[in-house]
């Protein structure tokens, strides 16, 4: 189990401390996939680097299942971070050293003997897929494959846990799905938790299990991922989860709700049905539905007509809509 | 062998020899390789120092010490080596005994190049990508595996280049070193050539020193190339063959 407790990081800069990280309190379960998503310079990286002690945090704790690692001794901090390996956007593999030598590398740190090494590295090779490229130099490689033989590595010293920093971000849509699912697999295979750290929303619906939400080094938000994603509470989180809504502001109406979809529910014609049931018209101002873990999730904003009897009979309506809630916009700018 | 050394008609060569191009040649590559061991044996871990021993480096080190270590390379750097070589003869004689002849500029040479190699391996380390440095410390390295493992094997092709740079650097300045009575061609060239006027012998000496800088470059730049992982070997090979093509007009 991983816990942050009260973590900030302040950089001093020219300018001034510049914090980027303030009071996170963030806590992992041991098998979680959990995913710190938020805009660039939210403060993630940092703050993935804080649980390995590659950055130190100013202030707070960093707990591995209770121990504090701020007060380990260099070696022992050595020690403690074989078992919470980590894989990077630009994959960082030693670029002068064949594939097999690289899945190596950790075990060779660890003193594991060479031949004992070589035994685990082809297999951990067959794991990522890579079995016939032993022999080759990163070089020769795809970033797609690259990013295999790095996981490959991070799994050569037999982690508890795998830090991933912006793993797939490097990468084209179908390669990243793929390295998402080897993640996956590796999660449910062999028990290992996992951090991933994104800006890219998709990712998190494809693999994660709990989310945390980074806004400009503040923790806004955190939960499980359906329970952030059917209704982020934060206006930095419906930014995230709801890309698109921003646009919706050119289109000057009254009455805007939003209404949020939470699963199940979301291949019903609702729209229709409210038309036909209650006679409204409604004017669909923005919508984005996606699919988490097989279920649907979506928002949608409405515009409401201007006759106030029917705005009501019309939010009544949605309002007794199972899995479905409704809120009013009063914020929106038309 | 010996007795091969007892030998008077060989002795007679040997002297006769001691005047000539050959000799000369052996002097000049004897001085070289020696000097730019010794350099290497105090440059390379000096260069590792300045690299690793800065704020935020793998194993900083205080301030004030990294202050002092850059502050001796450059006023070493900036000293030129003619005036160096005189300036460092109470040294010479206080290590070997000597201060005048070929042996004898092996420690100028040293204190010479050693700021020299220093720096050059600075520029190699330096091009190590920190995020590669970073993926080690995260995996438990220590400072000392991350210099061996990481940092020198990474930079292998950069710092055979800088070896290639030391070697000549050195051995164009060993070629000074007949100003203070060392060997080799640059004696030869300085002290028969110019000198006594046979400027026969100053072309030849220097059209030799032009061969060996040839030689030495060359083999240097292709060890570089080929130990270098980063290059793609098949796309590296087919270029190599389509060239050999164009020579032999087969293309």
């Amino acid at each position: 189990m991983i816990e942050l407790k009260h973590i900030s990081k302040v950089f001093p800069t020219a300018d001034g401390d510049f914090e980027a990280l303030s009071d996170i309190n963030l806590t992992i379960g041991d098998g979680d996939i959990f995913g710190i998503v938020g805009m660039s310079g939210a403060g993630k990286s940092t703050l993935v680097r804080c649980i390995n002690l590659l950055e130190r945090p100013t202030q707070g704790e960093v707990l591995i299942d209770g121990e504090n690692l701020m007060e380990f001794s260099p070696a022992r901090l050595r020690q403690t971070r074989r078992s919470i390996s980590m894989i990077f956007q630009q994959f960082n593999l030693l670029m002068q050293r064949t594939c097999l030598k690289n899945i190596c590398f950790p075990m060779e740190i660890a003193g594991v003997p060479a031949a004992e090494a070589k035994k685990r590295a082809l297999e951990y090779l067959d794991i990522v897929g890579l079995p016939d490229k032993a022999n080759a130099y990163p070089a020769q490689l795809s970033g797609g494959q690259k990013q295999r033989i790095a996981i490959a590595r991070a799994l050569a010293s037999n982690p508890k846990m795998l830090l991933c920093d912006e793993a797939t971000s490097a990468l084209d849509p179908t390669t990243t799905r793929s390295i998402l699912k080897l993640i996956q697999d590796i999660n449910k295979r062999l028990g290992i938790t996992v951090v991933v750290i994104t800006h890219e929303m998709a990712v998190v619906e494809e693999i994660c299990t709990h989310v945390a939400i980074l806004d400009h080094g503040h923790m806004v938000e955190t939960g499980t991922v359906e329970e952030v994603f059917s209704n982020p509470k934060t206006e930095a989180g419906r930014k995230l989860v709801f890309p698109e809504g921003a646009h919706i502001d050119q289109f000057p109406v009254a009455n805007v709700v939003r209404v949020v979809f939470n699963g199940g529910s979301s291949y019903e014609p609702l729209i229709a049905s409210l038309a036909i049931d209650c006679g409204v018209k409604v004017n669909i101002l923005g919508a984005d539905t996606r699919n988490v873990n097989g279920k649907a999730f979506g928002s949608m904003l409405l515009g409401l007509p201007e006759d106030k009897n029917e705005a009501v009979k019309a939010m009544n309506y949605l309002r007794a809509q199972k899995d479905v809630t409704v809120e009013e916009v009063p914020d929106y700018h038309g | 062998m010996a007795d091969l050394l007892q030998n008077e008609e060989v002795l007679r060569l040997l002297e006769l020899s001691k005047n000539g191009l050959l000799y000369a040649i052996w002097e000049t590559l004897y001085l070289t390789v020696i000097s730019t061991f010794f350099s290497y044996v105090i440059g390379l871990p000096l260069g590792v120092i300045t690299v690793v021993g800065e704020q935020g480096g793998v194993l900083p080190l205080p301030r004030p010490v990294m202050a002092v270590l850059n502050f001796v390379i450059n006023i070493l750097r900036s000293v030129p080596f003619l005036i160096l070589m005189v300036v460092v003869i109470p040294l010479s004689r206080l290590i070997l005994g000597t201060s005048i002849g070929t042996v004898a500029t092996i420690v100028p040479l040293i204190v010479a190049a050693f700021p020299f190699v220093a720096r050059l391996v600075e520029a190699s380390l330096r091009e190590v990508d920190s995020g590669v440095v970073e993926a080690a410390q995260s995996m438990g390295c220590s400072p000392f595996q991350i210099i061996t493992k990481v940092m020198i094997p990474e930079s292998r092709p950069s710092l055979i280049s800088g070896f290639t740079t030391a070697f000549i650097t050195i051995l164009s300045y060993g070629a000074m070193a007949g100003a203070i009575g060392g060997g080799g061609l640059g004696s030869m060239a300085l002290n028969l050539g110019y000198q006594r006027r046979m400027s026969i012998i100053l072309w030849v000496s220097v059209v030799m020193l032009v061969i060996l800088v040839q030689i030495f470059q060359s083999i240097g730049t292709r060890a570089s190339v080929r130990l270098d992982k980063r290059i793609r070997s098949v796309d590296r090979k087919r270029k190599l063959k389509a060239n050999r093509a164009d020579k032999a007009g087969l293309s």
